[in-house]
């Protein structure tokens, strides 16, 4: 496995809007990333944080014509978002691959699913149609599809959910991408399934050497996989950093409130705290720092001004709170003595 | 697929049984007098009613008389399949004269059809890609001037501009493609055009409708995603995905024009089974109402088996339904 100097993709003050009737919606602000190959960088965040919006504009997904895009996106040094549409098309399926959510709604309910590989791997190169099926049937056997040569001319409905999801993601891998976006691809499917899905994701980025980008609300998911985290809140970063660093030392109190509100073999039910409120609303967030109206920590800097993403000190990952360090490292300490006392 | 097409074959057999059952009910048995007088035409004298009573069974019970019926159409009378009697008041078979018109009527409407489908489908899919751009604004503008146009206005505007004052087109009539084809064609083209117009209106609006509602499902972020050209992603993906209604109306438009092109018919004198119809209607001639009536059900039925044929190769899911 090798970790390249120069980053896989680069994300530089990525910012979308959406101009809408009732005002302009602020879905992503100024997020700024780097994935290294080898790397799976996770990103949580509620519904509505701006996630998988952050993903569709690098994959150039957006409406251009109703979206107004800044910042940057280098992949490989290559700025994506200059690029157009033409170019970015064949950057996308074939540099860049993407997996989403509803595998059930994510093929092609007419096409057989062989058909449906093949026509992804004369996208970017006319191999011939034999060819392109022998490689569809290839990768349907790689993700764990039984007896992949008859499956591959079968019908999505005749898959189960899990089966389509490896169909989506040997899809995804026709081309062996350097970078996969994974849009939540376990939240649809059975628990069981879930954690096959995610053994398949970290699999392929190990054989491939690729780096994945994980989007999710499951904090466990991230836990399990993920070599980096970036919490994501009304659309800004909230907190960014090695993941074993960000579970075992959590420095913004968003992230906090999800892992409070996140049941663990260790932790009773009933010790479930939720995030009370609901996500701003993304045409007028907050003043201040977005989430300072659902902080039981808010104090006076909050509403006023947006902290900036820093490191508190030096030994410290990113975040973005205006609360000082000591508080900050409180959270991890209780956490650790809760966890000593559950086991107990 | 082929228990798939036996099912809906068996299906269409009970519905043409049922139109059957249906047409005789209202024809023999509804209580408006002596069945036999209805259909021995105007003023029929003792002789020609006994024989009317007698051929069509009406001193039988009405479950032979139904029999009889039922028996004709599906193995022809002594005029030939299907049989369909006599009109009493025209002087001739049933069947001689739905045969002699429906040529007209079907080619006018194969040639509507193809036109109809051709143009709506593509006005459908420019507007739908250009939503809410010039181009959207005036397909759909046209389609509302379809739409809402009156067949018989149309009809006798395009007659007026193109052959009377332009000369282009030949006037009012038919000829048949076996005599001249030029003339056949230049007679058609506008009934084609005017019968098209108000459908290719409708089609329009529904592909854009039902494409645009695809353009947002998830498997077409997915095609997006594969990186493959716009124009795939649209034809390829969309449109099939879109069909679905599109060749359900379709199905039903071209079944239900074999009796209904009426207005086209009489504007353009065509004469055609629509044309039959209306003036057998008109003059009370039921025999002949009947056998339109029966024709035009059957088609409806027949069309009805196509399309949902036709919906098993378009969407595997139906297959196993």
């Amino acid at each position: 496995m090798s970790t390249d100097a120069t980053p896989l993709l680069e994300v530089r003050d990525l910012t979308v809007r959406f101009p809408t009737p009732d005002g302009v919606v602020q879905a992503v602000s100024n997020v700024s990333y780097t994935l290294r190959r080898g790397e799976t960088l996770g990103i949580v965040g509620e519904s509505g944080s701006g996630k998988s919006v952050s993903n569709l504009a690098i994959m150039g997904l957006l409406n251009r014509s109703r979206t107004a895009i800044s910042g940057e996106v280098l992949f490989e040094g290559r700025e994506l978002l200059a690029l157009p549409p033409e170019q970015i098309r064949e950057i996308r399926g074939k540099d860049i691959a993407m997996i989403f959510q509803d595998p059930f709604a994510s093929l092609h309910p007419m096409y057989r699913v062989g058909q449906q590989l093949a026509e992804a791997v004369l996208a970017h190169g006319d191999v011939g149609k034999q060819k392109a099926w022998e490689r569809a049937v290839e990768l349907l056997d790689q993700v764990g599809i039984p007896n992949a040569a008859n499956r591959a001319r079968d019908y999505p409905h005749q898959f189960s959910g899990g089966m389509r999801q490896r169909a989506m993601i040997a899809m995804a891998l026709v081309h062996n991408p350097d970078v996969l976006i994974a849009d939540e691809p376990t939240t649809a499917l059975d628990v069981t399934v879930q954690a096959q899905i995610l053994e398949l994701i970290d699999q392929v980025k190990r054989e491939f050497d690729i780096g994945v980008i994980l989007v999710t609300h499951d904090l466990g998911v991230v836990a399990e996989t993920a070599n980096s985290v970036l919490v994501m809140y009304a659309g800004r970063i909230m907190e960014y950093g090695p993941a074993a660093q960000v579970f075992a030392q959590p420095q913004h109190p968003y992230a906090w409130g999800l892992l409070d509100s996140m049941p663990t073999i260790e932790r009773r039910l009933e010790a479930l705290v939720p995030i009370e409120g609901s996500p701003p609303s993304l045409i007028a967030p907050p003043s201040g720092c977005p989430f300072h109206p659902r902080c039981p920590y808010a104090f006076a800097p909050c509403p006023r001004d947006q902290p900036p993403l820093t490191a508190p000190v030096p030994e410290a990952h990113l975040d973005a709170c205006h609360l000082p360090w000591e508080r900050k490292l409180d959270y991890g300490s209780k956490r650790s003595v809760a966890r000593m006392g559950d086991a107990a | 697929m082929a228990l798939y097409i036996a099912r809906r074959l068996l299906w269409t057999i009970v519905v043409v049984f049922c139109v059957i059952g249906i047409s005789f009910a209202i024809f023999y048995l509804l209580p408006a007098g002596d069945p036999a007088l209805r259909f021995a035409g105007k003023s029929p004298s003792p002789q020609l009613l006994a024989h009317v009573r007698h051929e069509l069974g009406l001193d039988k019970p009405w479950y032979e008389q139904f029999g009889k019926f039922t028996w004709h159409f599906f193995r022809g009378d002594q005029f030939g399949w299907p049989g369909l009697g006599y009109t009493y008041a025209g002087g001739s078979s049933v069947k001689s004269l739905v045969f002699s018109r429906a040529p007209r009527t079907l080619l006018l409407i194969l040639g509507a059809a193809i036109l109809w489908l051709v143009v709506g489908v593509a006005i459908g899919v420019l507007s739908a890609i250009k939503r809410r751009s010039a181009v959207d604004r005036v397909a759909m503008g046209f389609a509302l001037f379809g739409i809402s146009t009156p067949v018989f206005w149309l009809g006798l505007m395009a007659l007026y501009i193109f052959w009377a004052k332009l000369g282009w087109t030949a006037g009012t009539g038919y000829v048949s493609p076996v005599d001249s084809f030029t003339g056949f064609f230049s007679h058609m083209i506008l009934p084609w055009c005017v019968l098209a117009l108000l459908y290719a209106a409708f089609y329009a609006r529904m592909t854009r409708n039902s494409l645009l509602e695809t353009l947002g499902e998830d498997y077409i972020r997915t095609a997006r995603a594969k990186g493959l050209p716009e124009r795939t992603v649209i034809l390829k993906h969309g449109l099939r995905a879109s069909l679905t209604p599109i060749v359900t109306m379709f199905g039903m438009d071209v079944a239900l024009l074999v009796g209904g092109a009426i207005i086209t018919e009489t504007v353009f004198n065509i004469q055609g089974l629509g044309y039959l119809a209306i003036n057998s209607a008109l003059q009370q001639d039921l025999p002949v109402v009947l056998g339109v009536v029966l024709i035009t059900a059957v088609a409806v039925a027949l069309a009805n088996l196509i399309v949902d044929i036709l919906y098993a190769f378009i969407d595997p899911r139906v297959r196993y339904a």
